[in-house]
């Protein structure tokens, strides 16, 4: 083989070889392109040197001279690629943003405690095989008391001043009376009654940080042939548990409500101190956190059931107080200021 | 009831202290508030001897004092109490000690002279006013009997006896005397109450002598006893009695009036001591009272009854109102020599009624309220004559007048034992039960599993299954019950169609960023007429408590507005709030009125705050529309939602509508009235009212599936330029009318007015959607179908198509 030709190529190789390597622009590696692959390139113009070579070298040239085509082919490629994806990222880079600045402001709602605590009772109850029942908040004395076996003049009324409308006509002090008026229509051949009814009640109370004179209540109802104080004792468990928390433990007082007996009223351990005794729980390490009992017999009869063969119990426990304790609200009042930097704080939780 | 721990360990064994006691019956029967002594925080308090009393030389006012206090020497204390003589038993807070209002007590000179100590009276230890015997009010409290000098006053007065504050619920009255106390006590430890009854006895005049007495209603006063004693002395109670009334709350009078107190206080049974000779006859009728008869009662106010007051009388005119309050006139005085007790059981009604109508709410009225022990009737009158000869000197006459009488037998309740089980959900046997109600000295009776109950009359509360159910539960222990779900068949929990609307609404204005708030649904009767879709009736609480909340709202935005104002006034500016909540309309002609669940909201201020990469959006009238049209397109209505617009003085007059759906009114929305707006104080604000119930009730659309469109849909851009005049809504709805079956979607993109069009013209710009479901749209078609709306838009309008 021809060692000028071999020698040339060679060189021609390695000196194209730099210039790809040293080019860093997409033009000029384009230009070196054309100029070395193109018709005027200088490997054609050594290749013209073949024809005063010997028959026999000829191919040998020319498949060397192809082969150091290839490879500035292939070194073109490989520079071309490089300095695109230099650009790229390069363009990249200059697009660079602070991704610790703020996002957009998004409009988010929040729902009001109350609620919260309110729906997240509803669903357990729902889950349970409860309905949910509402009542007129104007509501009349025959079902707010004489019904529960309150009758005019009986003590019991002094525990709750109510605001009246008329002689007959008031705002429902409890929503006790929905238990009359669903016990009243109840069709217990079709199964027993399971009822929730959550609502506002109103008292006729100046309002304070302690007292409002609206505020609200869940009430509950159970009754069927079978349904003992101890289903109470552990419907009650597994609320307290659900609301307070796992660890929570129940424990009942005796206590008077003209609609239940036995009546009782209900501590939870406190979640705070976790019955170790703290000023939440005034040191005796229990909250009061609702009344309940069994249905009085004169409540059932008064609705036309027959409480020789139906009873079960009933419980009434009070949205606010159950928020002013879990979130250490100190004044009812914020519930109904309608404060936003108050409202928004409660996102819901779960 | 505050109870005398000390007391109460006369009268039953308290094994524990009144610490315990406090809990633990807190847990069995009555709840017990707090234990309190009414020495608490105070000491070096001593018993004194006053040896002698000379003039302060500098001061006419002071006394200066020699006291022995059993020490060596006698202590000199300078005493400013006009009473201060020598020879009295008094009390002495020595140097370092601590009296009422933790004042320290400290050796000292007064007017130059040394006083080594302070001679006390009650109201310096802490007693009220009406707490410490009247006598004393301006001195220093002496002690009528001989007491050790330097020996503990504290105990010596019963202040260091524990006080608990017993919370009676209505149902157990039978704890407002400490005998029912001791008795709850003891059944609570399984311990029986030792009374140690004395008889009283009789040594004076037959009681016919003296007095006849009648009942003209016996259903006014079932029972009604008197007994009479005769050449008492009126005098200061011994220490011992006082002490029990005061530890009681009860302010110590005389020998005759603390002995009804304390009888009250210990059997329940409110008393009432007459001056005989006062009563101007010999006899007593119980009656209605006539209507305007006058009555001065001991508290010096004049009365003008009325037939549904019961009184006493004397035969003639009242001398005391039963059960609440006895007359001026035939009150126990000093000079009172014959004494008339009544012990009795009056119609808890009536007695409820006339201390409610007089303001005279006492113990007494209190106890007669909620009935007493018929049993104790006659106990505590023989007691009280007894009390009153022995600390009167006193005789107390031969027998008892008995105008009415109820008799005192026990009620006989039946129970089953399964019936116990089958309400607590325990396995509790005969025995268990039977012990049970042996500790609340119930007579129990039992073959097969059923127990005859015998209730003693002092147990009044008890008449059915489940009263003695409750005792047996209580004193069985709530902690000892199990704790059990309820089984039944399976029933279905599940939300009303109405409750599982009224929550979606709530999330989704959540969503579209309100925050819930609750208000009040009572209000102001302005507040109430406000922001009303139709007119409705006023609704009044009777005696509200304020102005402020007195009449029912008829709308949800009113208490909106109240919240914005609260926000603004604490500089937060930026709200977008909503309720769900009942409003309260009357018809006329209704006493009661509606209520129907609404939704509305109300925002202000901007709905975007700027940022460094947004700008600012400022709240209008389109985006709470957008709010309410999302809320609105949820419910699938059948029919369209019209906007009309309205005039009313609470909502800006051009930027307002009624929101319509068919003819009926469903919605508010606009800017609240500027001169509204101003009124209270808040700033630019929009509103919209929502009635839930009505959209709930609409026809709605059925949810079908249909499939994504198959063919391309090809679009057409219309200016239409019409008189200022016509509204959106009309051209749309041309564009509707005609646009053909392949028109889908009518979408306006540009409003404008200015410049470029004539005056008292506009342009609205509308992108039109055509599409056919089958295949896909020619060229011809779309042009037909647009000339169409073009040529209606012309004539109809007067549209010029730009």
């Amino acid at each position: 083989m021809s060692m000028d030709l071999k020698t040339r190529l060679e060189q021609l190789r390695e000196e194209n070889q730099k210039r790809i390597k040293e080019t860093t622009d997409l033009d000029a590696l384009n230009q070196i392109r054309v100029n070395l692959l193109g018709k005027k390139s200088p490997i054609t113009e050594v290749l013209r040197g073949l024809k005063n070579l010997d028959q026999d070298e000829r191919p040998k040239v020319g498949a060397f001279a192809n082969q150091i085509k290839a490879d500035l082919q292939a070194n073109l490629q490989t520079r071309r690629e490089a300095l695109e994806q230099a650009a790229i990222d390069a363009k990249l880079e200059s697009e660079t943003i602070d991704v610790t600045l703020p996002g957009d402001q998004m409009q988010e709602g929040t729902p009001h405690i109350l609620d919260q605590i309110m729906d997240d009772i509803e669903e357990f109850f729902i889950g349970q095989g409860y309905q949910v029942v509402d009542g007129p908040e104007v509501e009349e004395d025959h079902y707010n008391f004489e019904m529960l076996n309150i009758p005019k003049n009986h003590p019991a009324r002094d525990m709750q001043d109510t605001f009246y409308i008329d002689d007959q006509l008031l705002m429902r002090s409890q929503t006790s009376p929905v238990q009359a008026r669903t016990l009243e229509v109840h069709d217990f051949s079709k199964g027993p009654l399971k009822m929730i009814s959550p609502g506002r009640v109103y008292r006729r109370d100046t309002d304070d940080a302690t007292h409002s004179h609206q505020f609200h209540q869940v009430e509950g109802l159970v009754i069927d042939k079978h349904i003992t104080m101890a289903d109470l004792k552990g419907t009650l468990l597994t609320l307290a548990q659900h609301v307070f928390g796992a660890d929570r433990k129940i424990r009942l007082r005796p206590s008077y409500f003209p609609f239940t007996e036995p009546s009782v009223e209900v501590d939870v351990s406190c979640f705070r101190c976790n019955g170790k005794g703290c000023a939440i729980c005034k040191y005796s390490g229990w909250i009061e956190v609702l009344g309940a009992g069994m249905v009085h017999p004169n409540v059932l009869t008064n609705a036309g059931v027959d409480a020789d063969v139906y009873g079960g119990f009933a419980f009434g426990l009070g949205p606010d107080r159950f928020a002013m304790l879990k979130y250490g609200i100190d004044d009812i009042r914020s519930f109904y200021q309608g404060d936003l930097r108050f409202l928004t704080q409660f996102k819901e939780e779960g | 009831m505050d109870v005398s721990y000390d007391w109460l360990k006369e009268l039953v064994d308290v094994p524990v202290s009144p610490e315990e006691l406090m809990d633990k019956v807190s847990r069995t029967g009555i709840e017990v508030d707090s234990v309190h002594r009414l020495g608490d925080g105070l000491k070096k308090i001593v018993i004194g001897h006053v040896e002698s009393v000379k003039p302060h030389p500098d001061a006419d006012h002071l006394r200066i004092t020699m006291v022995d206090t059993g020490e060596d020497e006698l202590r000199q204390i300078v005493c400013g109490a006009p009473n201060v003589a020598a020879g009295q038993t008094v009390i002495v807070a020595l140097p370092g000690a601590r009296i009422g209002d933790n004042v320290k007590i400290k050796r000292g000179k007064m007017r130059g002279v040394v006083s080594d100590g302070m001679l006390c009276a009650l109201q310096e230890l802490g007693f009220s006013n009406d707490l410490a015997p009247k006598a004393y009010d301006d001195g220093i409290y002496v002690f009528d009997e001989a007491l050790k000098p330097g020996s503990d006053a504290l105990a010596a007065l019963g202040m260091e006896d524990a006080v608990l504050d017993f919370e009676i619920t209505p149902n157990r009255a039978d704890a407002l005397g400490m005998r029912g106390v001791a008795w709850e006590v003891g059944a609570t430890y399984g311990n029986k109450p030792h009374f140690n009854d004395q008889p009283v006895v009789e040594t004076g005049k037959p009681i016919a002598d003296y007095l006849s007495a009648k009942v003209a209603d016996t259903n006014d006063a079932p029972a009604y006893q008197m007994r009479v004693v005769d050449n008492i002395t009126i005098k200061d109670s011994p220490l011992w009695l006082q002490r029990r009334l005061w530890n009681a709350g009860v302010r110590p009078i005389n020998n005759i009036v603390d002995v009804t107190n304390l009888i009250m206080l210990g059997y329940g049974q409110p008393l009432h001591a007459f001056d005989y000779a006062q009563l101007g006859s010999k006899e007593i009728l119980v009656r209605r009272a006539h209507a305007g008869e006058p009555l001065t009662t001991l508290d010096g106010n004049e009365h003008e009854l009325t037939t549904e007051d019961i009184v006493i009388t004397n035969g003639e005119k009242p001398v005391a109102l039963a059960g609440v309050m006895g007359g001026l006139d035939s009150e126990i005085t000093a000079k009172t020599q014959t004494v008339v007790i009544e012990s009795a059981m009056f119609a808890p009604t009536p007695i409820r009624k006339t201390a409610l109508r007089y303001n005279l709410r006492s113990q007494a009225s209190a106890r007669f309220e909620k009935g007493v022990d018929v049993g104790s009737i006659n106990l505590a009158l023989d007691e009280a004559a007894r009390l009153m000869a022995e600390l009167g000197d006193g005789e107390v006459a031969t027998g008892t007048l008995s105008a009415s009488q109820v008799p005192a037998d026990p009620e006989e309740v039946d129970i089953s034992l399964d019936r116990i089980n089958h309400v607590l959900g325990t396995q509790l046997d005969e025995a268990t039960v039977t012990a049970l109600l042996d500790r609340l000295g119930f007579g129990v009776t039992v073959a097969d599993g059923l127990f005859a109950v015998s209730v003693p009359t002092r147990r009044w509360d008890i008449h059915i299954e489940a009263d003695l159910i409750e005792e047996i539960a209580r004193l069985y222990g709530y902690d000892n019950l199990p704790s059990t779900l309820p089984t039944t068949t399976m029933t279905v929990g599940e939300f009303t169609p109405m409750q599982a609307r009224r929550k979606r609404s709530r999330k989704l204005l959540e969503g579209l960023g309100l925050t819930q708030i609750i208000s009040y649904s009572l209000t102001t009767a302005a507040k109430a007429n406000a922001f009303q879709l139709e007119p409705s009736e006023e609704t009044h609480v009777a005696w509200a408590m304020t102005a402020d909340h007195e009449t029912l709202r008829r709308n949800l935005v009113s208490g909106l507005v109240d919240a914005v104002a609260y926000n603004v006034a604490r500089k937060q500016t930026d709200l977008a709030l909503y309720e769900q909540g009942r409003i309260f309309p009357r018809s006329a002609g209704h006493t009661q009125p509606a209520e129907k669940e609404y939704i509305a909201g109300a925002l202000t201020g901007n709905v975007i705050q700027k940022s460094w990469h947004q700008a600012a959006k400022p709240v209008d009238f389109y985006y709470v529309k957008g709010i309410v049209e999302t809320l609105l397109a949820d419910f699938r209505l059948e029919q369209p939602v019209q906007y009309v617009p309205t005039k009313r003085p609470d909502l800006h007059p051009g930027q307002s509508a009624q929101i319509m759906l068919g003819d009926e009114v469903v919605g508010l929305i606009g800017r609240v009235h500027p001169r509204y707006e101003q009124d209270q104080s808040i700033p630019e604000t929009y509103i919209f009212e929502l009635n839930l119930e009505a959209l709930m009730l609409a026809d709605r659309s059925e949810m079908t599936a249909t499939p994504a469109p198959k063919f391309p849909s090809v679009t057409r851009d219309i200016a239409v330029q019409v008189a200022t005049s016509v509204a959106n809504a009309e051209i749309e709805a041309i564009i509707a009318a005609n646009g053909g079956k392949f028109l889908r979607d009518t979408r306006l993109f540009d409003v404008y007015s200015g410049v470029k069009v004539a005056p008292g013209q506009k342009s609205l710009a509308y992108t039109l959607t055509y599409r056919r479901d089958d295949q896909t749209l020619t060229e011809d078609e779309v042009n037909n179908a647009f000339a169409k709306i073009v040529a209606a838009l012309e004539t109809q309008v007067g549209a010029q198509i730009r």
